[in-house]
């Protein structure tokens, strides 16, 4: 699709944004030592500090990605919201208490309060280095992605933007800052989905919404003097596609043969000619562009039929919204790769074609490729869900940027009272992002091509003015989330491995320098990053960091709160294996495979993509062998 | 300056420990139900069970409610005086 950028949208945007960076100077003049910049001086206020959670964890996974996700694939993106509100339970019962009477500014410091181990200080450190960059990139995408429509921006300058506005938000103020941003963010946030989802359900359903797609007789190109049908041969040969090419334009149009005749599709063509290294981008078989000769995407997500032939239903109840739904059809979109190899050239079609769903299939797990499994007799799908799920469930207890705000209160009774406001502000919104996403996926607005877009693109549904005030919220969503990794990964360089680990001795202003520093660098690797992995969904890159923080950190952590023999080696041990683990599962999977190296995914040496059920049970056993093999011989190792 | 923090007593902390455990198993077994039926019964989640909405509606909300109405429970008990210890606690 091509994107139009308008002056109410920017003008908002821009409003919105400096509003929180004049926030962050006004604040930065509090962040002169250490602890104020690393937690605040434990000043928060427990209420501030709890919709601050929301702000901190409410990341463009949970905003663009499990929306995108609901709005393409139904019910597997709620499993998201499930798994990551249900993460904050193993947080306040287990984990929130003790961390706060252990640790002092970072994860590394609760682990090693009793063992003032080197090695345990440079393992959790490179530990909360790799969740952290892990974590950053589907925000970055996100960040590119957001920038597009509402600025006209490239892919590359959003990031750019989003990585310059965060880096300066931490490097001037910190914690303070940090807190504030992710405190204004959460709470716009949650309230404005919530105007969102009543206007959705204000607007209720419509046969109406989005562009009418054409079908087909079987036989309408038979005889049509204008045309000719393609043959089909090569890569076309098994595919349900008729090519039919303009004679006087030679304009080339694809169509899906279904049940019902031809219907029409959309389609994206690259042509890479291999002498020249030129490439060439056609859509629906002419170049890109809005002019007389070019054509663009359309928007789609529409219903064809509402149940007792209606064509629109007016405002609905929640139930109502729900039971009108599943007696529906809706018509979502699947996409096919075809690519062709003719001497020189290279040329990729991916065609994008209609799918008539029963509303009823939309609200059960199963549609999404990544949860297809769960509908057929198939094992490792299985698995694969399971462990997805196993990691939402034990990654957010161990997530760094989260950790490290239990340190940002006063007390333990804080903690708990910060961790209940979060789980309401945080629950509240992902049984938002439900409506949100079947709203986009029956608004007439999705981008074929994009799934990440689908939140934003459902407030322009409603007009320039929701568009923008989402969109700057968005913005701000992965600003407030980039900020608290950017100061848990400066607080695991700076804090853990140079004062602790490598013990340079450095006056207070000079570990806020160094601080800064390391911001500045992080902040550079993940506008790398954001850029190489703009095509994939958040909420599945995000998947990705919750089972490398769930397998690295979480045994450690468990075991220390309850077993008394654990010693130093075998936190050490458990936070190595379970990240080397996890890190290797991934980069070996077929999902990684498909996505990332563009490979045959069949060819992937493990058969799920998820580690979790595997790495963080071998966490466990690691850190018991290790302790058991490293007891000391006259005491327990933990008094 | 920073507020002083509160401090809490060892059985204080035993006894939160302990409500901690037992709310978290409550809810495991929920999130534990929860993946089995979408394993092992994935059609069970298609069934109508309350106003219209189907199980896997209502059993996804019911898990974002229970770890609200969960959290909530646990603060209540956590925030109740320590019967023996209180003479202890005041001491501090």
């Amino acid at each position: 699709m091509i994107y139009h950028s308008s002056s109410i949208a920017i003008g908002i945007f821009v409003t919105f944004v400096g509003l929180v960076l004049g926030l962050s100077f006004y604040l930065g003049r509090k962040a002169k030592s250490a602890q104020g910049y690393y937690t605040a001086h434990g000043e928060i206020h427990w209420f501030v500090n709890g919709v601050a959670f929301a702000g901190d964890y409410l990341s463009a996974a949970s905003f663009l990605g499990i929306c995108g996700m609901i709005a393409f694939y139904g019910y597997d993106g709620f499993l998201y919201s499930i798994g990551y509100l249900a993460g904050w339970v193993v947080a306040l019962f287990v984990v929130a208490e003790p961390l706060k009477r252990l640790g002092k500014f970072t994860f590394a410091d609760a682990l090693d309060k009793q063992f003032n181990s080197r090695g345990i200080k440079l393992t959790a450190a490179i530990s909360t280095l790799v969740v952290s960059i892990f974590y950053l990139i589907p925000q970055m995408v996100g960040a590119g992605a957001l920038v597009k429509p509402l600025l006209g921006f490239t892919h590359v300058q959003g990031v750019l933007l989003v990585g310059v506005v965060v880096v300066t938000i931490v490097v001037t103020a910190g914690m303070v800052s940090t807190t504030w941003v992710q405190f204004i963010k959460g709470s716009l946030l949650v309230l404005f989905c919530g105007v969102l989802v009543a206007m959705i359900l204000g607007r209720g359903l419509s046969t109406h919404t989005g562009h009418n797609f054409r079908t087909l007789r079987a036989d309408a190109f038979a005889d049509d003097p204008e045309v000719m049908i393609l043959p089909a041969t090569g890569p076309w040969k098994d595919k349900p596609f008729v090519r039919v090419q303009n004679k006087a334009s030679g304009r080339v149009s694809v169509w899906r043969k279904d049940k019902g005749g031809l219907t029409e599709t959309q389609t994206v063509t690259e042509v890479e000619d291999l002498t020249t290294h030129t490439k060439k981008k056609l859509v629906n078989g002419l170049p890109q562009g809005e002019g007389p000769g070019q054509a663009t995407l359309l928007p789609v997500g529409t219903i064809s039929k509402l149940p007792g032939g209606k064509t629109e239903t007016g405002s609905l109840s929640v139930p109502e919204f729900f039971s009108t739904l599943s007696e529906s059809e809706i018509v979502l979109w699947g996409n096919d790769k075809i690519t062709e190899k003719t001497g020189a050239r290279t040329v990729q079609t991916t065609v994008y074609y209609q799918k008539l769903t029963p509303g009823k299939d939309v609200l059960v797990p199963g549609m999404s490729p990544t949860f297809s499994g769960l509908q057929k007799d198939a094992f490792y799908p299985k698995l694969d869900f399971l462990s997805l799920m196993l990691a939402l469930f034990c990654g957010t207890a161990s997530l760094p940027h989260i950790l490290i705000r239990y340190y940002t209160v006063k007390d333990e009774s804080a903690v708990r009272k910060s961790t209940v406001v979060g789980i309401a502000s945080i629950g509240f919104f992902y049984v938002l992002t439900l409506f949100l996403g079947l709203g986009a996926m029956t608004g007439g607005t999705l981008d074929v091509t994009n799934t990440n877009m689908a939140a934003p693109l459902l407030a322009r549904s409603f007009g320039e003015i929701p568009f923008a005030i989402i969109s700057a919220i968005a913005f701000t969503t992965v600003l407030g989330t980039v900020s608290g990794l950017i100061m848990a990964a400066s607080g695991a360089v700076a804090h853990d491995i140079l004062t602790n680990f490598f013990q340079l001795d450095m006056a207070d202003h000079n570990k806020v320098r160094a601080g800064k520093w390391v911001a500045v660098l992080v902040g550079i690797i993940a506008m790398v990053l954001g850029v190489l992995f703009e095509k994939m969904n958040v909420s599945f890159l995000v998947g990705w960091a919750f089972n490398v923080a769930a397998s690295a950190n979480l045994p450690a952590l468990v075991m220390l709160l309850f077993w008394k023999r654990t010693t130093k080696q075998g936190i050490t041990w458990a936070i190595v294996v379970g990240m080397v683990s996890s890190l290797a599962w991934i980069l070996l999977s077929g999902e990684t495979y498909k996505n990332v190296y563009g490979l045959d995914p069949a060819l992937s040496l493990v058969k799920f993509s998820q580690p979790a059920i595997v790495t963080i049970p071998l966490g466990f056993l690691t850190l018991v062998v290790a302790s058991l093999l490293t007891r000391p011989a006259n005491k327990p190792a933990v008094a | 300056m920073a507020p002083a923090p509160t401090p809490s007593s060892p059985t204080r902390i035993q006894r939160n420990a302990r409500y901690g455990l037992i709310l978290f198993v409550v809810y495991l077994a929920l999130y534990a139900g929860f993946m089995a039926v979408s394993v092992l019964g994935p059609r069970e989640m298609a069934v109508p069970v309350l106003f219209g909405m189907n199980l896997a509606i209502v059993y996804g909300f019911v898990l974002i409610v229970a770890a609200l109405v969960l959290a909530l429970v646990y603060m209540a008990l956590c925030s109740r005086p320590m019967p023996e210890a209180s003479s202890e606690e005041s001491q501090q």
